[in-house]
C-alpha cells in the first residue's frame, strides 16, 4: 500500500497544527460556530447527539496493521471502546471530545492518517473495490490511480467550498464493487484498442434526496489527462452549481438541468485550456506511485488446498463460513475473506478495539499486514492461504468477526442513525438488529439467497437504501419515526433505484413487512433467480398484494 | 481606515467599496471621489469616464463572471472579488480564471466575508490582496492572520501561486 513520504507526512503534520489552532480560537471564543463549522467538518467532526463524531479518511478502505491497531488505541483511550466502518470505506468515532480531537489527528499523523475532508462541501474520500489487486476480474489496478487522485484533491485550493459535498468512486474490474454510477464523479478503468489506459468517466450520479444515476460523459480519458479532465468537471460545477438550496446543489442537479451534452460541451471548453498543462500526469509520477501497489510474495500453491477440503466436509460451521465469507483469489492457493461485521448482537459495520487489534493480528499472520474496509460495512483480508484458512475461521469466530453471512439478507448496509446521527429522522440499527433477530436461521438465509438490504436514517442515504434490493428509508411524521420499504434497488454494474412500495410502516412492523416480501419472493421466484431477478420479472405489483393485501391493493389502484 | 494583508503585511488601505442599494441606478451616481472599487453595473455605466483613472478597480460579486471583464482588464490596476458568504467558493474559480486564462497581472483582493481560515486557499487561487471582515479581527489577530498564508509549505497539487504540481516540482523517492 502507498507509504508517505516527507511530503505526504509534511502535509499531515501541518493540517494538525493548523486544526489544533483552530480548534483553540473556536474554544475562546475567536472562531463563531458557523465559522468553525465548514473547518471541523473538512477534518471530519461533526457535532451529533451525544458528542463530536469524527470520522477518520481510509483512502479506498486500505488500512496497515500499524493503522488498525492506532484505531484500536483510540477507540481505547478517547471512545467507549469501538469504532463505526462507513459506507465510504470510512472509520467513525462516536464519542470523543472536542477538545481531545487535535491530539487525536496527532496520533493518526504518526501512522500516516487523518481526517481531511470526510466531510464537508469538498472532494470527499475516494472510495474503490475492495478486492482491487486480488479479484479475477479486474484488468487494472485501480490503487495507483485513487492515490493519485486523492494526493491531487487534497486541500485543492480551488474546491474547498464547492456548492456541496462531491464524491468520487475509482473502479477497474468487470463488476462494479465501487458503486461507480451513484457517484458525482464515477470513474471505470478501461484500455483503447491500442492497449492504452484511460478513464470511462460518469459524472452526476448521487443518491441523497434525488437519486440519479450517473452518465457517460466521455467515454475515454487518456490517463494523463485524468486529473486536468477533473478539474475541468469540478470548475464547471464550482461556477455553475446551484448554491440557493442546499437540496439542489449537488452536481447531479446541475448535470440534469443543462443535460449531460451541454454539461459535457461546457466541461471539454474548460478542459481545451487546462489540458497538456503542468497537471498532466507524467510516467514517472504513476510509476512512482504505483511501485506502493507491489504484489506480495505469493507462494506457488496447489489451486486447491487439499486440507482445506478436508477441512470444509469435517466442519460444517466452517464449510458455511467459508462458503460465504471466503472469495476467489486471482492467484492459485489464495482467498480473500470478508471479516464480517454483521454480529446481530452489535450495530451493523460497528468493531470494538479488541476486535480491531485481533484483526491486525491475523492480517500480519494471514495476509501481508493488510486490511481493508468496505462500503458495504465490513472488512477484508485479501491475501490469505487457503490452508490457513481454518487457523482463521477459529479465531475470528471466538472473536465474534465470523458471522457466515456475507452478500446474504442480515450482511445488511446500515448508517448510525438516529441512534447517533444528528441529522437522522429515525433510528436505524434497531430495524437492522430487529431484522437481523427474524432471519437468525441460516439455511433460510441461504435458501432466501443473495440479497442486499439496506437501511438509511434519512434522505442523506448514507445507508445506501435507494440502490438495496430491499431499501429502507427512515423518516419523520409528525415527530414520530417511520420507515419506507423501496424495492428494485440495485448497485454494481446493473445499477437502478428502488421504488417505494406504498404507506410506510411503524419500527415494530417492520420485520413482519421484511418477512412477507422474502415470502412474496420464495412463492413467486423461478429456478436460479435471486431476489432481485425476481423483481425485475415480476414488478412491484406481487409485493404490494402481500405487504399491503387484496383491499389495500385493490384501493389504492382506484385512487392513482 | 480598512486594514489588507498584502504582500505578507497588513497595511492600511483607503480605497472604498462602493455598494448600490436598490434605489440607486448605476447611470445616474455621482461617482465618490478617491480611490475606490465600483461594482460591476456601475463599471459598465461609466466605464469611458472610470477607464484608467488611477485609484479605481471594479468588484464582481460570486455570481458575476469575469468573461464579461476580459476586455477591460488593461484599463484596471485592481479587481476585488466578493465572498458574500466564505463558503461561497466561486471567487476561488473567479481569480485563478483572471489570472490563467486572463493572464491579469493587476491585484485581485478578497472582500466581504474573508476570514484567516480560507486566506491560504485564496492565495493559492492568485489572490494577493486580503481585506478581512470587517470588525472580526483586532491588530494582533491580524498579524496572525498574515501567519494563515504559511499554513502549508508544499501543496500537491498546481494552482495560480504555484503553477506545477509536486510531482514536477520535486524529486519523489518511490
Amino acid at each position: 500500500m502507498y507509504r508517505y513520504d516527507p511530503y505526504d507526512q509534511k502535509i499531515v503534520d501541518e493540517r494538525v497544527a493548523q486544526f489544533g489552532d483552530q480548534t483553540r480560537r473556536y474554544l475562546a471564543g475567536e472562531l463563531t460556530d458557523d465559522e468553525f463549522r465548514p473547518l471541523r467538518l473538512q477534518n471530519g467532526l461533526y457535532i451529533q447527539r451525544h458528542a463530536p463524531m469524527l470520522r477518520i479518511a481510509v483512502p479506498y478502505g486500505l488500512l496497515s496493521t500499524a493503522q488498525v491497531r492506532k484505531l484500536a488505541h483510540i477507540a481505547r483511550t478517547y471512545d467507549r471502546g469501538y469504532s463505526h466502518v462507513t459506507t465510504r470505506q470510512n472509520f467513525q468515532f462516536n464519542w470523543p471530545e472536542l477538545k481531545v480531537v487535535p491530539e487525536i489527528l496527532g496520533e493518526l499523523a504518526t501512522v500516516q492518517m487523518h481526517a481531511i475532508q470526510t466531510s464537508g462541501a469538498c472532494i470527499r474520500n475516494i472510495t474503490s473495490d475492495p478486492f482491487a489487486g486480488v479479484a479475477g476480474d479486474e484488468y487494472i489496478d485501480p490503487r495507483p490511480w485513487c492515490e493519485v487522485l486523492r494526493q491531487w484533491s487534497t486541500f485543492h485550493p480551488e474546491f474547498a467550498f464547492l456548492p456541496r459535498k462531491f464524491k468520487i468512486a475509482v473502479n477497474g474490474a468487470s463488476a462494479d464493487r465501487a458503486v461507480i454510477q451513484c457517484h458525482d464523479i464515477g470513474l471505470e478503468l478501461k484500455r483503447d484498442a491500442a492497449g492504452g489506459i484511460g478513464f470511462r468517466v460518469l459524472v452526476g450520479g448521487g443518491m441523497g434526496r434525488t437519486p440519479i444515476i450517473g452518465e457517460e460523459i466521455s467515454a475515454f480519458v487518456p490517463w494523463q489527462h485524468i486529473i486536468t479532465y477533473c478539474e475541468a468537471i469540478l470548475r464547471v460545477y464550482n461556477r455553475y452549481g446551484r448554491r440557493d438550496n442546499l437540496y439542489k446543489a449537488r452536481i447531479k442537479i446541475l448535470v440534469k438541468a443543462l443535460g449531460v451534452a451541454e454539461f459535457k460541451r461546457q466541461v471539454e471548453d474548460e478542459w481545451a485550456f487546462g489540458k497538456d498543462g503542468p497537471s498532466t500526469l507524467t510516467e514517472a509520477e504513476v510509476a512512482r506511485v504505483a511501485a506502493h501497489f507491489t504484489t506480495p510474495a505469493y507462494e506457488t500453491l496447489p489451486a486447491e488446498d487439499a486440507a482445506y477440503v478436508a477441512q470444509r466436509a469435517a466442519t460444517p460451521a466452517f464449510a458455511a463460513w467459508a462458503r460465504r465469507n471466503v472469495l476467489a483469489h486471482k492467484v492459485p492457493g489464495y482467498a480473500i475473506v470478508v471479516l464480517s461485521l454483521k454480529d446481530p448482537q452489535r450495530a451493523p459495520g460497528d468493531i470494538t478495539d479488541a476486535q480491531l487489534d485481533l484483526v491486525a493480528d491475523w492480517a500480519d499472520a494471514y495476509s501481508f499486514g493488510e486490511v481493508r474496509a468496505t462500503h458495504e460495512q465490513n472488512l477484508v483480508l485479501a491475501d490469505v492461504k487457503q490452508s490457513e484458512l481454518f487457523a482463521l475461521w477459529e479465531k475470528a469466530r471466538a472473536a465474534g468477526l465470523a458471522t457466515p453471512t456475507f452478500g446474504l439478507l442480515t450482511d445488511l448496509i446500515c448508517c448510525p442513525g438516529g441512534d447517533f446521527c444528528a441529522l437522522a429522522n429515525a433510528k436505524s440499527i434497531p430495524i437492522a438488529n430487529a431484522i437481523q433477530a427474524r432471519f437468525d436461521d441460516l439455511d433460510y438465509l441461504h435458501d432466501i439467497g443473495e440479497i442486499e438490504l439496506n437501511i438509511s436514517g434519512c434522505m442523506n442515504s448514507c445507508g445506501h437504501h435507494h440502490v438495496g434490493h430491499i431499501g429502507i428509508l427512515g423518516v419523520d411524521k409528525n415527530g414520530e419515526e417511520w420507515y419506507q420499504v423501496s424495492l428494485g434497488g440495485s448497485q454494481g454494474n446493473h445499477t437502478s433505484i428502488g421504488k417505494v412500495i406504498g404507506r410506510s410502516f411503524a419500527a415494530a412492523e417492520m420485520p413482519g413487512v421484511i418477512s412477507t416480501i422474502i415470502d412474496v419472493y420464495l412463492a413467486q421466484r423461478q429456478a436460479g433467480e435471486r431476489f432481485i431477478d425476481t423483481v425485475r420479472r415480476t414488478g412491484l405489483d406481487p409485493f404490494k398484494l402481500g405487504v399491503y393485501g387484496e383491499a389495500a391493493a385493490k384501493e389504492r389502484k382506484q385512487h392513482a | 481606515m480598512p486594514k489588507l494583508i498584502k504582500n505578507g503585511r497588513v497595511i492600511d488601505d483607503a480605497a472604498a467599496i462602493l455598494v448600490l442599494d436598490e434605489t440607486q441606478a448605476p447611470e445616474a451616481l455621482d461617482l465618490p471621489a478617491g480611490p475606490v472599487f465600483v461594482p460591476f453595473a456601475v463599471w459598465q455605466a461609466h466605464k469611458g469616464q472610470l477607464a484608467g483613472q488611477a485609484g479605481v478597480g471594479v468588484w464582481l460579486d460570486s455570481h458575476e463572471n469575469v468573461e464579461e471583464l476580459a476586455a477591460d482588464l488593461d484599463e484596471l490596476p485592481a479587481i476585488a472579488l466578493n465572498f458574500p458568504k466564505f463558503t461561497d467558493g466561486r471567487a476561488y474559480s473567479a481569480a485563478a480564471l483572471l489570472r490563467t486564462r486572463y493572464g491579469y497581472k493587476g491585484e485581485i483582493r478578497a472582500i466581504g466575508d474573508v476570514l484567516r481560515d480560507q486566506l491560504f486557499f485564496m492565495q493559492r487561487c492568485g489572490f494577493d490582496a486580503f481585506q478581512l471582515k470587517t470588525g472580526k479581527y483586532d491588530d494582533a489577530q491580524l498579524e496572525a492572520a498574515v501567519a494563515s498564508l504559511q499554513d502549508f509549505s508544499a501543496p500537491y497539487q498546481a494552482a495560480v501561486d504555484q503553477p506545477e504540481p509536486l510531482f514536477r516540482r520535486a524529486q519523489r523517492a518511490a
